[in-house]
């Protein structure tokens, strides 16, 4: 175990020796979308709480730190400060309600989806912050590397986001062990038994959703000066919400490894397929998702618990 | 000037009952959320719109025809695919339903490309003068045309003997079996009726808005705000919640901005979600 993800870790510290700039991007994408799918599952996979608006927080966290520098000049290192707060302030405010007005499931879901669609709609309005038109971070250059504004060379971002994912795996590895994680997990299994058990449930859940969207907008603003472009409809919208969610279904919900697996396959898969037909000369701009479609909804069919604990079923 | 937004909005009030109705119908007897409705929907309006600019026939003339193979594909889908997950937790449900629609997005937009695609009867411009309203004629027709097919759908869950059977699945699983219902029957045909209502749901509507892929999540999210403004599960939760939000979009696309009208839909969501959940009409469970 240990020794496959130290190999796998190596792996992804060498490949910018052998990676073009393509493949380098679409390991940057890859490793965007295993973090992004890890904090999510923080929210789901532990807890047990469907979010279905997770883009709202990477939207939060991207248009906070984008606007703090674009207009007070505040670095991306400052700014992501903030920008978490924000997010993990409306994430906790939204349970906070789901818990006062005791709304479940599928309403839950619901819930979490309306509030995304309506900060799209808000940034949408927001001409301060170039409304539908967007919002763009100028580049100056390519070269060098400064993490303090986030600006410079691709290899930069992906180095970044290599340590941002292979820490957050890490720091789940250990909240899921810490007394706060068996508090989720006995939420997530029955809350009722849970709260008889004097779990906090309110306390728990509002832990969850904040961390989770927390960490979902520090991954926004990664993905802000990643991009340099922001539109509310993409980055605030249900398809966004709904990629996010996809690796770490895949791969395994609530297990540690399976965001990072379902990123591993789908990103490729995705990249592959569109390559293939892009050269037969296709309009493709539905072929992945549609794709996606279908490993999807195989992987639910067939196995519901997702790749990872079927691999780990058969190893020593 | 409003009057007549209200006659408008009434009216395409009526089209989103019908096609909230096909989600009410299954949640109520299934529990299951389609989360792929308005994708399904989609599937309709393309179909309505291939028949007209192909076989040249008038979509209220396709309308039972498409409603018909809508119900074969609904009943196929369900035995099929969604059976095994009645019993299963809710968010594999909706993962599943997230899945059957990110196919049938993306697949229409490989078919059929991301244009609209606009369905333009001989008298799309017609209208009637009633008094002092104008009101479009087809607007009028596919009114009637929900209406109709509505209460057609309330007599047969009131009257007949498969409605009933369903009806009395949806309140008591256990004792449905108990006296010999077969339930995945059932089940087949209420997801083969949800299918339906979107069937002609979607050719109606394929009448008044342009036909292309990424209405199909907005439909899924409209049918929503519906049944829970409504109330989930609700039969005339759904119908009274369509006409609510067809006219308040109507008025709100006059008396406010344009783009704002689906913020009304969503603050009202949030407020029925919260203060409400059983939505207007429903009973508290």
């Amino acid at each position: 175990m240990r020794i496959g993800l130290l190999l796998l870790l190596g792996l992804f510290l060498l490949a910018p020796l052998a990676a073009g700039p393509y493949l380098l991007s679409v390991l940057t994408v890859l490793l965007t979308f295993a973090y992004l799918g890890q904090a999510w599952n923080i929210m789901m996979g532990f807890a047990g709480l469907l979010s279905l608006g997770h883009a709202l927080y990477v939207g939060l966290g991207a248009y906070v730190a984008a606007a703090l520098f674009l207009f007070w000049g505040v670095p991306p290192i400052l700014g992501v400060f903030p920008a978490m707060a924000v997010a993990a302030l409306v994430a906790a405010g939204i349970g906070f309600l789901s818990f006062r007005f005791s709304v479940k499931g599928v309403h839950f879901t619901l819930l979490t989806i309306a509030f995304a669609e309506i900060g799209r709609l808000v940034f949408q309005h927001l001409s301060a912050f170039g409304g539908t038109g967007g919002l763009f971070l100028p580049v100056a250059s390519r070269d060098g590397v400064d993490l303090i504004h986030l600006r410079g060379d691709p290899r930069m971002f992906y180095y970044l986001i290599l340590a941002m994912t292979a820490g957050l795996f890490l720091a789940c590895r250990r909240l899921l062990a810490s007394p706060l994680g068996y508090r989720w997990q006995a939420l997530r299994e029955d809350p009722a038994a849970a709260e008889s058990l004097g779990v906090p449930l309110l306390k728990v859940k509002l832990a969850a959703t904040g961390l989770s969207a927390a960490l979902t907008a520090a991954g926004g603003v990664f993905a802000a000066f990643f991009y340099n472009a922001l539109f509310p409809d993409q980055w605030f919208g249900l398809g966004y919400s709904i990629e996010i969610i996809l690796a770490p279904i895949v791969g395994g919900l609530g297990t540690l490894f399976g965001p990072i697996l379902g990123a591993l396959l789908l990103t490729p898969l995705g990249e592959a397929i569109s390559s293939v037909t892009d050269a037969l000369g296709w309009q493709s701009a539905g072929v992945k998702p549609f794709c996606y479609g279908v490993v999807l909804l195989a992987i639910v069919k067939f196995l519901p618990d997702g790749v990872w604990p079927a691999i780990r079923k058969r190893l020593p | 000037m409003i009057a007549d937004q209200l006659v408008t909005g009434l009216l395409t009030g009526l089209i989103y009952g019908l096609m909230a109705l096909g989600l009410s119908v299954v949640f109520g007897v299934m529990r299951i959320v389609n989360f792929a409705h308005g994708e399904m929907a989609v599937v309709a309006m393309y179909a309505a719109w291939a028949a007209f600019r192909f076989l040249g026939l008038d979509p209220l003339l396709s309308l039972l025809p498409i409603a018909g193979l809508m119900f074969c594909a609904g009943y196929l889908l369900q035995r099929g695919l969604i059976q095994p997950f009645v019993s299963r937790p809710d968010y594999m449900q909706f993962i599943l339903l997230i899945s059957v629609a990110l196919i049938l997005t993306n697949g229409a937009l490989l078919i059929f490309g991301p244009e609209a695609h606009g369905l333009q009867v001989d008298y799309a411009f017609d209208s009637y003068e009633i008094g002092p309203l104008l009101i479009d004629k087809v607007r009028l027709l596919s009114a009637i045309a929900a209406l109709v097919l509505t209460g057609l759908l309330l007599a047969f869950f009131r009257f007949t003997l498969t409605g009933k059977a369903i009806r009395a699945a949806a309140d008591n699983r256990t004792g449905a079996q108990v006296i010999g219902l077969d339930i995945k029957k059932l089940y087949a045909i209420t997801f083969g009726i949800g299918a339906a209502c979107l069937g002609a749901a979607g050719t109606l509507m394929s009448l008044l808005v342009d036909v292309m892929p990424r209405v199909g999540p907005e439909l899924t999210l409209l049918s929503f705000v519906i049944v829970i403004v409504g109330g989930l599960g609700s039969m005339a939760g759904a119908l009274a919640g369509g006409v609510l939000i067809g006219v308040a979009e109507a008025l709100a696309g006059t008396l406010l901005e344009p783009s704002l009208k689906s913020m009304f839909s969503y603050g009202l969501l949030v407020l029925i979600l919260l203060l409400r959940p059983q939505g207007l009409l429903g009973e508290r469970s």
